[in-house]
């Protein structure tokens, strides 16, 4: 089987002043592609730090992550940041638009950094607006849209490259209960036609339903991890 | 291996700094007025320098002055030459020459039925000396010399109010003729001129060449050629061309002639490259403030860019294009401003209300200012390479942070 995602022994401590915070220990496991897993956990459980260091955010204090094959606990900053422009989008609470671009600029950022033609992109993310229902809105700010908005258009930026991996963190944390379920609709879809490898961390009981694993932290351990059919 | 995105970087740069239109106006505003103040400065010392310059060659120097060795540290007139030969002629022929005459010039002293005092007697071919000296525009009450003159002569106005004498009234002038006996001769005043500095006006009696010859018993003997050329800058290939055909002479330019200009010159760069230096430190410091405050504010995009993909080098490039945009926008407003403020001033800044001495220096208390490309060039690259040397401290610090601490920065 081939795996997106591989943890092993993974270990985060945190030093705050002359405490040292055990976030994570020895955390081990492999997600296959196309998965859609659900990390969940209390608030303090470690579920956005393993998030964090799958992503290449951040490096593990001990164990090895491998993304697609790569160690990115043992990249260089400019080899984690290509990692993540070419491999990995992201999904995060506060929805983390680029304030001065309008929607359709978002989602282009990626495809920009990617050196994407100007007419592809162009057509690429008007088409994936409409494909998250966010079409005749290409050109406002994100000032201007709805918090569900918002999200919707992080997702497509996420997404409109196509990576192989998705890292969303609570992402319906900030969006009513009709939205979230349109949202993660969306996600699914992605999931299902385009073989994208979801991962999530969230307290929402509706995105656990959604997922196909849920793997449950608690004070840094998984004390869980049940597949669902 | 990532590329620069230069118009993506362009894009978030100009969009960022109008986020907050009065910071980024304050701070071009303040960087503008920086500018101008640099060009502005540098065109009104330039001009005044210029000024300067032009008063003291016209003021009997010349670009290029013949003597006779020794007469520079003695102005005697022992140390006197004979008039060109045919080589000399010729090379003063030379096209590059568009005037020259030959001048007796010694110590002296004058003195009217009141009053006497030191003078240099200078002995002009009056015809020759149009387009060489001042005297010949500077003439404001009488006339000027004719070659026929053989008594008449020119004051300064400043040595006739000392002497109290005036047009038509009689002075006598006496030096030292070739058999160092006293020579002596009465003269009838028959032009005063004015002239800056006033020492010019003090220091100096104008008789024809003929006259002072005959007086002090010189024959045909001279004691300077002077001349003017097209360039005053560019006098080296006629320096070199008159000095073969006059080995024996003195051949220097007004550099040597009057090195307190060139050494006034000198000054006035370092003046202009300290003051530079003082406004750019000044606006440097607003500069880097306003980068740092919106790096600190936008810590949480700076991670977001590095969450996406964007390479710290692309972080860089983004502050550093931000402070580009400012830097060029406030030299353009900046330029703008200098060039119509030296248009504004194109008849002159009248200082005299403040500055009465000047003339006494021999600075013109109205100042021409003179927009040199040279001085706009170092200020406009002096502020866009040290702007943004100064600019790399901020940039270095929004590409420094580790993705997630930005992001979960609150």
């Amino acid at each position: 089987m081939e795996y997106t995602v591989v943890c092993r022994n993974v270990a985060k401590v945190y030093h705050q002043d002359t405490v040292a915070v055990q976030a994570l220990t020895d955390v081990s496991l492999e997600i296959p592609k196309k998965d859609f897993v659900c990390f969940s956990g209390p608030s303090g459980s470690g579920k956005t730090t393993l998030l964090n260091l799958i992503g290449g955010l951040d490096r593990p204090t001990g164990g090895e992550i491998l993304v697609d094959g790569n160690r990115v606990d043992q990249m260089e900053k400019g080899a984690l940041a290509e990692l993540r422009l070419r491999r990995i989008g992201f999904v995060f609470q506060a929805y983390n638009l680029i304030p001065v671009l309008t929607a359709q600029e978002n989602v282009e950022f990626v495809m920009q950094l990617q050196g994407v033609p100007a007419a592809e992109r162009g057509a690429k993310a008007r088409e994936i607006l409409k494909e998250v229902g966010l079409d005749g809105l290409e050109d406002r700010r994100p000032g201007e849209l709805s918090g569900g908005q918002q999200q919707r258009v992080a997702v497509a930026r996420a997404i409109v490259s196509e990576p192989s991996l998705v890292l969303a963190d609570e992402p319906t944390a900030n969006l009513d209960s009709k939205t979230a379920e349109n949202l993660m609709q969306l996600l699914r879809h992605m999931n299902k036609e385009h073989g994208v490898t979801f991962i999530f961390s969230t307290h929402d009981k509706l995105v656990m339903d959604f997922s196909r694993r849920l793997i449950t932290l608690r004070d840094g351990r998984i004390v869980e991890d049940v597949r669902r059919n | 291996m990532p590329t620069l995105k230069t118009p993506l970087l362009l894009t978030l740069a100009w969009r960022n700094l109008w986020r907050h239109h009065g910071r980024t106006a304050a701070i071009l505003f303040a960087l503008a007025l920086g500018v101008w103040s640099m060009v502005s400065l540098a065109a009104l010392s330039r001009g005044s320098m210029e000024q300067q310059l032009v008063k003291a060659i016209l003021n009997l120097t010349g670009h290029i002055q013949i003597h006779a060795p020794g007469y520079r540290d003695d102005p005697a007139i022992e140390h006197r030459l004979s008039p060109p030969g045919s080589a000399l002629t010729a090379a003063l022929s030379r096209p590059e020459v568009a005037a020259w005459a030959t001048r007796v010039r010694v110590p002296a002293v004058v003195a009217s039925e009141r009053e006497s005092a030191g003078v240099t007697l200078v002995g002009i071919e009056p015809a020759r000396e149009r387009g060489l000296s001042f005297i010949a525009d500077a003439v404001t009450e009488g006339r000027y010399l004719e070659p026929a003159d053989e008594a008449g002569i020119l004051l300064g106005r400043k040595l006739a109010e000392r002497l109290e004498t005036g047009v038509g009234r009689r002075v006598v002038v006496m030096s030292q003729d070739v058999n160092n006996s006293v020579a002596d001769r009465g003269f009838r005043v028959v032009g005063i001129f004015d002239a800056e500095p006033q020492a010019v006006e003090e220091g100096y009696v104008l008789v024809t060449r003929a006259t002072a010859q005959r007086m002090l018993k010189l024959g045909d003997d001279i004691s300077e050629i002077a001349l003017m050329t097209a360039n005053r800058d560019r006098l080296d290939g006629l320096l070199a061309a008159l000095r073969v055909a006059a080995p024996n002479l003195d051949v220097q330019p007004w550099t040597v002639v009057e090195p307190l200009l060139v050494l006034t010159e000198k000054i006035v760069n370092v003046i202009l490259i300290i003051w530079y230096v003082i406004v750019f430190t000044a606006m440097s410091f607003g500069l880097v403030n306003t980068l740092l405050m919106a790096v600190f504010e936008r810590t949480r995009e700076f991670g977001l860019f590095q969450a996406l993909g964007m390479q710290p080098t692309h972080i860089l490039g983004q502050v550093l294009a931000e402070s580009f945009i400012l830097l060029a926008v406030a030299l353009a407003l900046g330029n703008l401003g200098g060039w119509l403020t030296v248009l504004a001033l194109k008849d002159g800044l009248d200082l005299s209300a403040f500055a009465q001495g000047f003339e006494m220096i021999g600075v013109s208390p109205i100042i021409y200012p003179a927009l040199h490309a040279g001085d706009v060039a170092a200020a406009n690259v002096l502020v866009t390479v040290l702007g943004l040397a100064a600019s790399l401290y901020p940039a270095w610090r929004a590409a420094r942070h580790v993705p997630v601490e930005a992001i979960t920065r609150a």
